[in-house]
């Protein structure tokens, strides 16, 4: 946490890719997230948005912490999967947007005109397709503790490499340099690696989430079994 | 980066008053004008930073400041360097390297863009308090709920890494002893307890504020409305910057 060493991180700084491509990917990152405002919704009221804005502080915070890949390359959590497992796909990608727009806006973290990328890949396709693939495997999920540990680990690893494959595609639209295959081979290269620490972190904390309060894990929900009420008269029987 | 403390650098320059919405708008205007340069106009480039330092004299930043706070584009100029020996294309020789000039082109593109892109984010964030920045967004016509998140959030980080802190100061009373990579273990471990923790702490700060007569807003407290001329100042660097660009294009 504390080296000095360099850092490859999934955000994208100004300039790499150019003005239409970045202002396409805009447009992409104002619809995208005005979408999951009206879909989240339906998942949030008046009492569930403070639990969104700590969701989204919980990625913010974690996002900084790095882990070593490679000697030299660390990578940092995206928290796609996460949030989407624990608050659903809409409220999650709104959180991760969120994130990414005050570190741009706060701390100079990932470049302005890069916002529109950074908010496509990691909010809107990391956490779309985490989701899915977190839907896909519920039957698992549901199995018990290794099955949602397992599910967590695979929706945050493919999170993580198709968030990069994004960059790719972005990269090939409007970035200039090197030749696809070499971007191709070392983002996915990396984010394989990065993912299996995004993996194990998601499902640490899913698996903490859900053994404690699993009326929190968005995943599982419908799950719990009803409120069994019984009258003083069938409780003393 | 530290978390909770943002850039913010007080002051009560003529761009520390203006309001915050109006500085936002300026600041992607002027981002974009950079990004939107042709990479060949070497001198725009100068022009762009010439720009940023007039902004600098006015708001009164110390250089020093604004230098430690860029070093969060570290990681990108790694990637620039890169560029170079990894490009394809025709190759120039350069004290016996073998480099790519397309790549090099590249990487100047990457590094001048990367570098100015931040200097503006950094003297946006230094000039103007968190609070504002989101009293801005929402009246930049940000919808009620992402701009209520994302105060809550701001809040809540303070709470979380505090939290953070005294896991780890818990751990390290009952012998853990924290150093370089032997940390990062127990650390990740702790990531579902500190979220649990910080969760259900917000639950009951969340109670405490609907006792209070929250209704799902937080109040506006400042009304700083912008006026055609405020606007009209503000914008003065953002057209310096886009015919700046415009005449890049028509150079080269």
């Amino acid at each position: 946490m504390e080296s000095d060493s360099a850092v490859v991180a999934m955000h994208m700084s100004d300039g790499i890719v150019n003005a239409p491509v970045s202002l396409a990917f805009g447009v992409v990152a104002v619809v995208g997230p005005a979408f999951c405002v009206a879909r989240a919704r339906r998942d949030l009221d008046d009492r569930t948005a403070p639990l969104a804005g700590l969701v989204a502080a919980f990625v913010f915070a974690v996002q900084m912490l790095n882990f070593p890949v490679l000697p030299g390359v660390s990578g940092h959590l995206l928290g796609g999967a996460l949030t989407a497992i624990l608050v659903g796909p809409y409220v999650g990608a709104l959180c991760v947007a969120i994130v990414l727009a005050l570190q741009a806006l706060l701390f100079a973290d990932g470049g302005l005109s890069a916002l529109g990328t950074n908010i496509t890949n990691m909010a809107l396709i990391g956490t779309f397709v985490g989701f899915a693939v977190a839907v896909a495997m519920r039957p698992l999920a549901r199995r018990g503790r290794a099955g949602l540990l397992t599910t967590a680990f695979v929706a945050a690893w493919v999170n993580t490499v198709v968030a990069s494959l994004g960059f790719v595609a972005e990269y090939a639209l409007g970035g200039e340099g090197l030749a696809l295959g070499t971007v191709f081979g070392l983002m996915t290269g990396f984010h394989a690696l990065i993912g299996i620490g995004e993996g194990i972190i998601t499902a640490l904390t899913v698996g903490a989430v859900a053994a404690v309060r699993p009326d929190l894990v968005y995943l599982l929900r419908g799950q719990r079994p009803d409120l069994e009420i019984r009258t003083a008269q069938e409780t003393s029987r | 980066m530290g978390a909770g403390h943002s850039l913010h650098h007080p002051g009560s320059s003529v761009v520390h008053r203006l309001p915050a919405h109006v500085k936002i708008v300026v600041t992607f205007l002027l981002v974009l004008a950079v990004v939107a340069t042709p990479r060949e106009a070497f001198w725009i480039f100068g022009e762009h930073l010439g720009l940023l330092v007039g902004i600098w004299v006015a708001a009164r930043l110390p250089v020093a400041s604004i230098a430690v706070r860029s070093l969060i584009e570290a990681p990108f100029v790694v990637l620039a360097v890169l560029l170079p020996f990894a490009a394809a294309g025709p190759r120039v020789e350069w004290l016996g390297l073998s480099l790519s000039y397309d790549g090099l082109l590249a990487g100047w593109n990457i590094l001048v863009k990367g570098t100015l892109g931040v200097l503006i984010s950094v003297t946006l964030g230094m000039t103007t308090p968190v609070r504002d920045l989101l009293s801005g967004l929402g009246r930049l016509r940000v919808p009620g709920m992402v701009t209520t998140i994302a105060t809550l959030m701001v809040r809540y980080l303070e709470v979380i890494v505090a939290e953070a802190r005294r896991m780890r100061l818990a751990r390290v009373a009952r012998g853990h002893d924290p150093r370089f990579l032997w940390q990062i273990g127990p650390t990740v471990r702790g990531v579902g307890t500190l979220f649990l923790r910080s969760y259900e702490r917000g639950e009951r700060v969340h109670l405490a504020m609907l006792a209070r007569g929250y209704t799902g807003a937080m109040p506006v407290t400042d009304d700083a409305g912008a006026t055609r001329r405020t606007w009209a100042r503000a914008l003065v660097p953002a057209v310096v910057a886009v015919l700046g660009a415009a005449t890049g294009y028509a150079l080269t």
